[in-house]
């Protein structure tokens, strides 16, 4: 009797288990490709090179805001002989001066991984402000 | 095909001679590559700077159309929200209403005997009485609220500005009872909804944020004047107090000016010409 109970258990335990695997399994999509403006394709590069850029671009912007804010140094001299205005979201060469469409850009992928950063609870941009 | 034992030996040392080298030769083309160019950050080459900046405002140039307009000036630049009306019911629909007390302050006007309590006088000049003063923060030389601040998120800049860092501001509120001038604001509520006009140059900011007057450190960094300064028709003067030859110390020199509770000792950087 206890071994059928046992048995029982066990199996709602390895499905419950295992849910969360077969509930995703098939139901994959690739991940989305970031969209480039007509600018951003037109500049050619970016900050960091696009993999370095890619995997490391929160790191940069925390860098960046703490440069910005505590020490008033705002332009940044990149590695590849651009200038850029350490700036999130307004004017020439900062990240939305070029990459203009926030949802193209930065939304299609932070959805996708479910990642939800707080930048835009107090950075506006241009195209959010006109709605 | 068979292979003898002697062939795979050669090609398995080929191969491990290979897997050795090739991360050798990609760490050295990789330091190259980094001599070559590495990041830096500079200051914009037309920034204004000094070594302690300061605020000179002269209450004879002051009037209350100027005052209105110099407070309109920097609730615009800074997105600073306005509490006197009701936002669009069509654009935020779920907004609770208005309460006057949720105020955020930047610079706004006051009457004589709030501004300075400890010069209160019976028979005062009668034009100090209904003069309309503008108070701000201070950017004191001693800031209290900058050693209240337990995140560092309200610091004080080598050049006499206190800054706020929203980002790392947890809404504690210790500097605002610290500042002895009530030129801190707290954000009870996302501040969207009562800024009639984005200006996207500055960030809003958000709930559970303290706020104040930056001296327009963002303008400074662009070789601007703050905001104040450009409406004000003369009235307010920003400058360096430590050069003896700037336009602030001029104005003091000519002068006689006094400070806001200069008795605490936080050594207030904003004078007011009598």
């Amino acid at each position: 009797m206890s071994k059928n109970a046992i048995m029982a258990g066990l199996a709602v335990f390895v499905i419950a288990a295992l849910f969360p695997i077969w509930f995703n399994f098939g139901g994959t999509e690739a991940a989305p490709e970031p969209e480039l403006s007509a600018k951003a394709k037109a500049a050619g590069k970016c900050v960091l090179d696009k993999y370095d850029m890619r995997a490391n671009h929160m790191s940069l912007l925390d860098e960046w805001r703490d440069s910005v804010v505590r020490d008033a140094d705002r332009k940044y001299n990149a590695a590849n002989g651009k200038q850029f205005q350490m700036s999130l979201s307004t004017g020439e060469n900062s990240c939305l001066g070029c990459h203009e469409d926030k949802e193209k850009f930065c939304d299609k992928c932070h959805t996708y991984a479910s990642v939800d950063p707080y930048c835009w609870e107090c950075h506006t941009t241009p195209k959010e402000i006109n709605q | 095909m068979k292979k003898s034992r002697r062939s795979f030996l050669k090609v398995a040392g080929v191969s491990a001679l290979g897997i050795g080298v090739a991360p050798a030769i990609k760490a050295v083309a990789a330091s190259s590559a980094h001599a070559a160019a590495e990041a830096t950050k500079t200051k914009n080459p037309e920034a204004l700077t000094a070594k302690r900046w300061g605020m000179v405002i002269d209450t004879n140039k002051l009037n209350d159309e100027v005052a209105a307009k110099i407070v309109e000036a920097c609730r615009k630049t800074h997105n600073v929200p306005d509490f006197h009306h009701e936002p669009d019911p069509e654009k935020f629909p779920k907004n609770r209403p208005v309460n006057q007390k949720q105020e955020v302050k930047w610079i706004w006007e006051e009457h004589f005997h709030n501004a300075f309590p400890d010069k209160e006088d019976e028979f005062l000049a009668e034009k100090f009485k209904n003069l309309p003063f503008l108070v701000t923060c201070n950017h004191c030389k001693n800031a209290p609220c900058v050693q209240a601040c337990p995140t560092q998120a309200t610091f004080k800049r080598d050049d006499g500005i206190v800054l706020m860092d929203f980002h790392r501001c947890i809404g504690c509120r210790f500097c605002m009872a610290a500042c002895p001038f009530g030129s801190r604001s707290f954000n009870f509520r996302d501040p969207r909804p009562f800024i009639d006009e984005v200006n996207p140059d500055f960030p809003t900011r958000t709930k559970g944020v303290v706020e104040k007057c930056n001296l327009c450190a963002e303008r400074l960094a662009k070789g601007l004047q703050p905001a104040c300064v450009e409406v004000s028709e003369g009235a307010i003067t920003v400058g360096d107090l430590e050069d003896p030859n700037s336009e602030v110390r001029a104005l003091l020199n000519e002068k006689y000016s006094i400070r806001r509770k200069q008795e605490l000792g936080t050594e207030p950087s904003v004078y007011y010409i009598m």
